[in-house]
């Protein structure tokens, strides 16, 4: 198991990457701790296979260093940096039994015959699939199949990570939950560093005890899945996490009062930096649909739509003008003339699409 | 409730079934029906029973062409499979080789085959032909036209030549399906150059292969027109394979039963082997 340090990494696909927006991964500096298990969560194309593939030196980066544990591995192969990666979708060797599968990386490595019997046994018994040894790889189900590149990463004991591309994606609904439960599992169970890739928000805030949130090349949030909920660093952030995602108007600023059109929001204390150049059209304030109280005082709305989701309702309404959502509980009704208040504690104010912090 | 029958659509086949009649049951029954007679022109035929198949069983003639046929397929599959294996993987699999690549692989497979014949027929003379003239330019003692050992060289050459290109573009569309994150698993996984052809390469185009081992058997157990243009089958009768041999019974002695009574064996080989190659592809589908 591995510490590692993702140093102001940036990296193009293309030869010759002169401005930033030819690079895929813009600048990424970041350390994995030890034993950690963290989650990239990011759109399609925000960088966050690419970081991996780093990682796991399927590429080697444009510019920038990668240390395991202190020690430079930015221009070692896969193969000498001793990583376990799982894909999106199942890689087996289908002609070799569940057993030589397993054993396969370790006779690559010309692992004693003896340890590779005791290794591969073990790992069948962590991935559940003792029974199964003897079987040829090919008639296995997608998740039997995802398992074995996963213990076919396992079976190494000294691997530095395990990283994971989007591993359930083809998973059916059902035994997602039950692996991704066996992950955390292991995870606890033997510390091993892992990253998983996902696009996916249950999947990501689930599975990991730090989410990093990738947007365009960029990390821009990292935090523990509470974090990310109360207080994105970016509007992105917001919109990404949560369901639905967070509202973001534009307001301008003066002092402790945010101003929407004709409606003015208390604020729970002076933001920071904005306070020059309030009024500026990038000021803006996020608010999640969680905190905004649906009742009979407050600022005037008009409801468009109430969906009921289940075990809560989404109120769409509109503010000024703007769509707002708030979610209100399943019992709950709306009123006659419904009005909105906004929770001062979920309020944030994003300036150029960064929250800035409040001051008391 | 009572099935209703529509036997019109039975007139909607009837086309095709004239067609196939005329083209192939019609001229069958007539090979049929020269394999047991005998004549001697003026449609004058006398009753032969059995006779033509028993002389061509236990005619030495046959068995050696069949032999000499046998020998050159296994020794064409033997060099194409491997060979065609090696160029399709080192073949680029993405960029501007690629097109070139597959123009220049399928070039020769366009090439119609007598042409393909006369091509070589004329490369290999050692008067006029580049590759005869400099063979004996350097030494070697090479003549087609007279010997056996060099006529067969020629031969084989020329259908690596042509051939070859088809098991390429097989294992070519075999293994530019193989998604990239076998090899990424396999470069995690330490595999070597030889773990990565033998655990993954091979395994994905097994099918692809045994189609490319079937289609080149039998095509070079019918081949009649290259060897036929080039050597004519010599010289003496080292290069006269089956097909070539019906052709010098039927049409250079103009021996009807007998040619009938051979076209008739020849055929009923092609379609076990046709059954064998059945039997096999679809026993591999099922064991998917």
């Amino acid at each position: 198991m591995a510490r590692i340090d993702v140093n102001h990494i940036r990296h193009s696909y293309l030869p010759n990457p002169q401005k930033d927006s030819d690079f895929a991964l813009k600048e990424v500096h970041h350390t994995f701790e030890d034993g950690g298990a963290y989650a990239l969560l990011g759109p399609s194309g925000c960088g966050k296979t690419t970081l991996l593939n780093i990682i796991s030196g399927l590429l080697h980066p444009s510019h920038g260093q990668l240390l395991f544990n202190g020690k430079d591995v930015t221009r070692l192969s896969t193969q000498e940096r001793n990583i376990a990666q799982v894909f999106q979708f199942p890689v087996i060797y289908d002609t070799m039994t569940v057993y030589d599968n397993l054993a396969f990386p370790l006779r690559n490595r010309g692992v004693p015959e003896a340890d590779v019997d005791r290794k591969v046994r073990e790992t069948l018994e962590m991935i559940d699939l003792a029974s199964w040894a003897n079987r040829k790889a090919r008639g296995l189900t997608a998740d039997q199949k995802q398992k074995i590149s996963l213990g076919r990463g396992l079976v190494r004991s000294d691997v530095n990570a395990i990283l994971f591309d989007e591993p359930l994606t083809v998973i059916d609904p059902h035994m997602k939950w039950v692996l991704r439960s066996q992950l955390k599992q292991l995870h606890r169970r033997f510390g091993y560093t892992m990253v998983y890739v996902t696009h996916d928000q249950t999947e990501a805030l689930t599975f990991a005890d730090r989410v990093v949130v990738m947007y365009d090349g960029e990390i821009v949030q990292i935090g523990t899945p509470a974090e990310l909920f109360e207080r994105p660093r970016h509007t992105f952030v917001g919109y990404f996490i949560g369901s639905p995602g967070m509202n973001v108007m534009p307001v301008a600023i003066d002092g402790r009062t945010a101003t929407i059109g004709s409606q003015r929001i208390e604020l729970p204390g002076v933001p920071k930096t904005v306070g020059a150049n309030a009024g500026a059209g990038s000021i803006e304030l996020g608010i999640r649909p969680e905190y905004v109280r649906l009742g009979r005082d407050g600022m005037a709305v008009k409801v468009s739509k109430v969906e009921d989701v289940g075990r809560h309702k989404v109120v769409r309404a509109s503010l000024e003008g703007r769509e707002i959502a708030a979610v209100i509980g399943e019992d709950d009704t709306v009123p006659a003339d419904p009005k909105v208040r906004f929770d001062p504690a979920g309020i944030n104010i994003y300036a150029d699409s960064w929250r800035v912090e409040m001051g008391a | 409730m009572e099935k209703t029958w529509n036997n019109k659509a039975w007139f909607l086949v009837l086309p095709v079934l004239v067609l196939v009649a005329s083209s192939a049951v019609i001229p069958l029954m007539t090979v049929v029906n020269y394999s047991v007679q005998d004549t001697f022109g003026n449609n004058v035929f006398f009753w032969a029973g059995t006779e033509w198949f028993e002389e061509l069983l236990s005619s030495d003639r046959f068995w050696e062409a069949m032999v000499r046929n046998l020998i050159f397929s296994f020794i064409i599959l033997i060099i194409e499979v491997p060979l065609g294996i090696f160029i399709a993987l080192n073949m680029p699999k993405k960029g501007w080789g690629v097109p070139v690549c597959l123009v220049l692989m399928a070039l020769p497979l366009l090439i119609p085959w007598n042409v393909v014949g006369t091509i070589w027929q004329v490369f290999g003379r050692n008067d006029i032909g580049l590759l005869g003239y400099y063979v004996n330019a350097l030494g070697i003692d090479y003549n087609y036209v007279q010997d056996p050992i060099d006529a067969w060289v020629t031969v084989i050459i020329m259908d690596v030549w042509h051939w070859t290109s088809l098991v390429v573009l097989l294992c070519y569309a075999g293994l530019v399906s193989i998604p990239d994150a076998f090899y990424q698993a396999a470069k995690i996984d330490g595999a070597s150059r030889w773990a990565v052809f033998r655990y993954i390469q091979l395994p994905k185009m097994q099918r692809v292969l045994l189609i490319a081992v079937l289609l080149r058997f039998m095509d070079s157990f019918m081949i009649y027109t290259e060897p036929f243009v080039v050597t004519g089958g010599g010289p003496g009768n080292s290069t006269t394979f089956l097909s070539i041999d019906l052709v010098k019974t039927a049409l250079g002695q103009f021996d009807l039963g007998p040619a009938a009574a051979m076209s008739l064996v020849y055929f009923l080989i092609i379609l076990l082997l046709s059954w064998v190659f059945y039997t096999v592809m679809t026993n591999y589908d099922a064991e998917r």
